[in-house]
């Protein structure tokens, strides 16, 4: 009744190529932006604490679902297994690192996107044996990836400065007089230059997917041999793939250090962090957008959610609260994904499918 | 059927392909006038697919040489001959599961875009005028198979007969000057059978394609085709009309049978 495409007509191709054709889902979008920028950097989320909402909870899930976003774009879309999204952001993380020390003057965002470039070439790097294998052998591969960067970021002293602790931090770093970095800066300024980041990678992602090069990497997903018939190349379409994903994961690497963990060690970028974000991708729904932003919510929230009501309402050990938090994660996943394998992302398809014959539903 | 002209525009020059030991297609010879629709027939295992196979590039013939519009064709990867102009359908279907109709027909206008990953990331001038561009031509060929009510449908969803319509479309957005059909109508009834034909005649005149089919149906291949080609154990039995074809013994032999 309240959604739906009925007598919202397009008289021009151009319209209905836009990003949100039907005229709801601009309100929705709209709302949900107001939400993300104005209400919750000043009213926080009602029942928790607000240095609690952000510092736990917005800042690491928005940061997330520009990983999710990565992952998603080379698994959901292009159709090629990664297990190295840990190693990866690792990536972003320390060469943001390399830059600002470097560059000391250089403006922090600036060494975040080139960070996410070096991700991107790397990534290609880690993504020519695409060329020749697939699925579970590519897996395999890609798990190489993960091991030696973990271990370059250990056993290359160069990349942490020579540094005692081994561990990357990152220092004040000013833009426009504020203090948008490091330990002095404010929470609600990191989390808006995050966000940030997310509204605009969101957008850059959705154009491209819906563009001749997203159809080229579906088209290698679905069918590869007629792709290459039709004359997708696959050099380019999987490398391709390979580094706009690889831009995504590591911008959110070099977000996570130095716009919300403050310093970093290499156990931040293990194999058990790779699994979190596959996790995130397919709960999420693979090949889908929206998913990627309630894959993170789900699997980064709940945890977090369970802990912090079991210590505050119940009292319980912090300990036992994390091994309840994983319990009941693990459930979950494994109801959703019988319930739904295709992921959050279809089951709000056929809510709004729902939606549109409501309250006639014949 | 209407505009054939005597142009050779493609020629096989005495093919030989072959897997290990198995021979495929052992020194096969013939050519594809232009404007023509010419048919590929013979029993199962006999190198119809293969043959497609190597004429658009998947793969590659141990010997022999493929003349295509007066040149000889040097041995090139399938997306470089997609380039020349010739497209194809399967014979098992190989539509893009995962994207709708019209999104399978827009991937094959793949080649004819080239805005760059900067235009395709902002999708705003060029990039959107070249996306509506392709868009009205896409939805031409919909107009034109009559599709247009499953535009928006996931192909996985559509039945088999729309899948191999679908398919068609796909191909046809290349703007194919030659269109190799491998099975357009296996595992189709009467009437989609009739739609098919009549689809397949109405790309021929309208379009001016050139079309090279292999196809079972005898009826069909009969009523559609300029030229027959029979192949039987990846040899030649037989190139000439349907008329000529059919009363060849070797073909009535190995493939036609006697009617009983």
């Amino acid at each position: 009744m309240f959604y739906r495409e009925t007598g919202q007509f397009k008289s021009k191709y151009k319209e209905e190529l836009a990003a949100f054709p039907l005229f709801e889902d601009k309100i929705g979008v709209g709302i949900l932006l107001l939400l993300a920028y104005v209400a919750i950097p000043i009213f926080g989320i009602p029942g928790l604490s607000y240095e609690f909402t952000l510092s736990a909870i917005m800042i690491p899930v928005v940061i997330f679902t520009i990983t999710t976003l990565g992952l998603n774009i080379l698994l959901g879309f292009a159709g090629q297994i990664s297990l190295g999204t840990g190693a990866f952001m690792g990536v972003g993380a320390y060469s943001c690192y390399k830059f600002m020390t470097i560059f000391p003057d250089l403006n922090i965002l600036i060494c975040v996107i080139l960070s996410g470039l070096v991700t991107a070439f790397v990534g290609m790097l880690f993504g020519l044996p695409s060329l020749r294998i697939k699925g579970f052998y590519l897996m395999v591969a890609t798990l190489a990836a993960q091991f030696f960067l973990e271990w370059a970021f250990i056993r290359i002293p160069w990349l942490y400065n020579y540094n005692n602790s081994g561990g990357i931090e990152g220092p004040n770093k000013e833009m426009f007089g504020i203090i948008i970095s490091g330990p002095q800066s404010d929470a609600t300024t990191r989390y808006l230059v995050c966000l940030t980041f997310l509204v605009l990678l969101t957008w850059l992602a959705s154009n491209v997917i819906r563009g001749r090069i997203g159809r080229s990497w579906m088209m290698i997903r679905d069918m590869d041999i007629a792709a290459e018939l039709i004359g997708v190349r696959p050099l380019t379409a999987k490398l391709s793939a390979f580094a706009f994903s690889s831009f995504y994961v590591g911008i959110s690497g070099a977000l996570m250090v130095f716009f919300w963990l403050g310093a970093a060690e290499v156990e931040s970028f293990d194999i058990n962090h790779s699994f979190t974000y596959l996790f995130m991708v397919i709960i999420g729904g693979l090949g889908s957008i929206t998913g990627c932003y309630m894959g993170a919510i789900l699997v980064w929230v709940i945890p977090v959610l369970i802990k912090e009501i079991g210590k505050t309402s119940f009292g319980y050990d912090a300990f036992v609260m994390e091994n309840l938090s994983i319990i009941l994660l693990g459930f979950m996943i494994v109801v959703i994904l019988i319930v739904e394998p295709h992921g959050l992302a279809r089951l709000w398809q056929i809510a709004k499918q729902k939606l549109r014959m409501w309250p006639f539903p014949y | 059927m209407g505009n054939i002209d005597q142009n050779v525009m493609m020629e096989v020059k005495n093919i030989n392909l072959r897997f290990g030991g198995v021979i495929a297609i052992q020194d096969v010879s013939f050519d594809i006038l232009e404007g023509e629709i010419r048919a590929i027939i013979g029993p199962n295992g006999a190198g119809k697919s293969s043959m497609l196979n190597v004429i658009n590039g998947f793969y590659h013939p141990q010997e022999g040489e493929i003349w295509y519009r007066g040149e000889k064709r040097p041995s090139m990867e399938p997306y470089e001959i997609a380039k020349t102009g010739i497209a194809r359908t399967f014979q098992n279907i190989a539509l893009f599961k995962g994207m709708t109709t019209i999104e399978n027909v827009m991937t094959g206008r793949q080649l004819k875009m080239n805005k760059n990953f900067f235009w395709q990331m902002i999708r705003y001038g060029p990039a959107i005028e070249e996306e509506v561009e392709h868009r009205r031509r896409c939805e031409e060929i919909i107009d034109f198979l009559e599709i247009n009510h499953i535009r928006k449908t996931p192909v996985g969803a559509l039945p088999y007969g729309l899948q191999k319509r679908v398919e068609l479309a796909r191909a046809l957005a290349m703007d194919p000057t030659l269109l190799l059909l491998d099975e357009p109508m296996a595992g189709m009834n009467v009437e989609e059978k009739q739609d098919m034909s009549r689809f397949i005649v109405d790309v021929n005149e309208e379009f001016g394609t050139t079309i090279a089919l292999i196809e079972h149906d005898m009826a069909v291949v009969m009523d559609l085709a300029d030229r027959v080609v029979v192949l039987d154990y990846g040899k030649l039995l037989a190139d000439g009309t349907p008329n000529e074809v059919q009363k060849n013994q070797a073909v009535i032999d190995a493939y036609l049978g006697v009617p009983h």
